[in-house]
């Protein structure tokens, strides 16, 4: 992947001085939150596969860490605001953790893009929402792989259970991110990795940053994995209603089977989740419990959020 | 933390939820039809509306909970 299109003075200056890393200059404040969003994105990605006109040392560069530090706090301060003007912030007790997150996502009334799809969207609309899901989807579960070393027993062992499972179980060709790339190429759009990251907008950007920032912490170790299982307790029904919408607009083939894969999957992967990673978690760390559920709401607002987005862009009411 | 043995069953039943069968080759649904398992857990229907029995496809989410079985 190649260096993404600067939104704003600071990504303009991040993409300058990855390309030449020679330059000394201080890096501006970001004058947008496109330009903010594209800015933390970029860094983030130095820590997963890089990008060819950037030197790979980027990634530990001192200077460059003190602007993902900035960035990543102004981050994480909005989505916890964001969760304490939901009423979020109490702890539950560990045993209470898998209810509690079931009744997180059961509350949750966010706009559904699967509705969309299942039911109304026409073909370029799907094609519009394939791109913008291909930010993620390209690098899916790669964000929580970062947590595995940071997890206690149990909930280490499940989660490596569910990313094995993500992972195609060992063989290549069922590889979440890969099915998802046949499935791009064979709706006539482009599978290489981050190939359409200039076309994100702002809210996946944010949803994308979320689950880095989330990962790539180990002190956001519960948030991750809260994060992890309020995404896969929302997978198998809408993963339903994406394949029912697909094969409505004659998409069948590989991008439906993509998402007929997560039915299956994700039914599996949400108990494991919730109970033997997050449940586990909570009773061999209490002082997690919190977080989970913080990471279990940012992965659902910051979902409504962008469907919200592209509802609106489509002139469809939420 | 102790060192010692976890419980790890191989059968988890889900209040409200699927049956977690871990480490199976293969399950037999109602119709006597064989299926071939392909990950190391899988979630089978116990709500019976799943569109893909023997596994759940998360039905049972959206049907309202009925009086618990006696």
């Amino acid at each position: 992947m190649r260096l993404p299109k600067p939104r704003g003075v600071l990504s303009e200056w991040l993409v300058a001085r990855l390309a030449e890393p020679g330059l000394t200059s201080v890096a501006p404040a970001p004058d947008s939150w496109d330009d903010e969003s594209i800015a933390l994105w970029t860094l983030h990605e130095l820590s997963f596969r890089g990008f060819e006109d950037a030197d790979d040392r980027a990634e530990w560069d001192p200077g460059l860490l003190a602007v993902r530090h900035d960035l990543e706090e102004a981050l994480e301060d909005r989505l916890r605001s964001r969760w304490s003007e939901a009423g979020g912030g109490a702890a539950p007790g560990a045993a209470d953790v898998p209810g509690a997150l079931e009744a997180l996502v059961a509350e949750d009334d966010g706009p559904s893009l699967a509705d969309h799809v299942r039911r109304h969207a026409d073909r370029d609309q799907v094609l519009e929402l394939l791109r913008q899901r291909s930010v993620y989807h390209l690098k899916e579960s790669d964000p929580s792989a970062f947590v595995v070393p940071r997890l206690p027993v149990r909930a280490k062992a499940a989660l490596m259970a569910l990313q094995f499972d993500e992972y195609g179980d060992g063989d290549p060709n069922r590889l979440h991110s890969h099915l998802f790339a046949r499935g791009l190429e064979a709706v006539g759009l482009r599978a290489e990795y981050g190939a359409y990251v200039d076309d994100a907008v702002t809210e996946n950007l944010e949803m994308n940053n979320a689950g880095s920032l989330l990962g790539l912490h180990r002190r956001l170790r519960g948030a991750a994995m809260g994060h992890l299982a309020a995404f896969e307790m929302t997978s198998s029904l809408p993963s339903r209603k994406m394949v029912q919408g697909l094969d409505r607009l004659g998409l069948t083939g590989p991008m439906s089977h993509y998402y007929d894969e997560h039915v299956e999957a994700d039914a599996v992967h949400e108990h494991l989740a919730a109970r033997d990673i997050c449940g586990t978690l909570a009773e061999d760390e209490p002082d997690q419990a919190a977080d989970l559920l913080f990471g279990a709401f940012t992965c659902l607002d910051a979902e409504a959020r962008f469907a919200t987005a592209m509802l609106g862009a489509w002139g469809v009411g939420g | 933390m102790s060192a010692g043995d976890f419980d790890h069953p191989d059968v988890v039943l889900v209040p409200h939820g699927p049956m977690l069968l871990r480490g199976a080759e293969s399950v037999q649904d109602t119709d006597g039809t064989v299926h071939r398992v392909e990950r190391p857990v899988v979630a089978l229907c116990r709500c019976e509306k799943s569109s893909r029995m023997p596994w759940c496809d998360g039905t049972h989410k959206v049907i309202p909970r009925g009086a618990p079985r006696t």
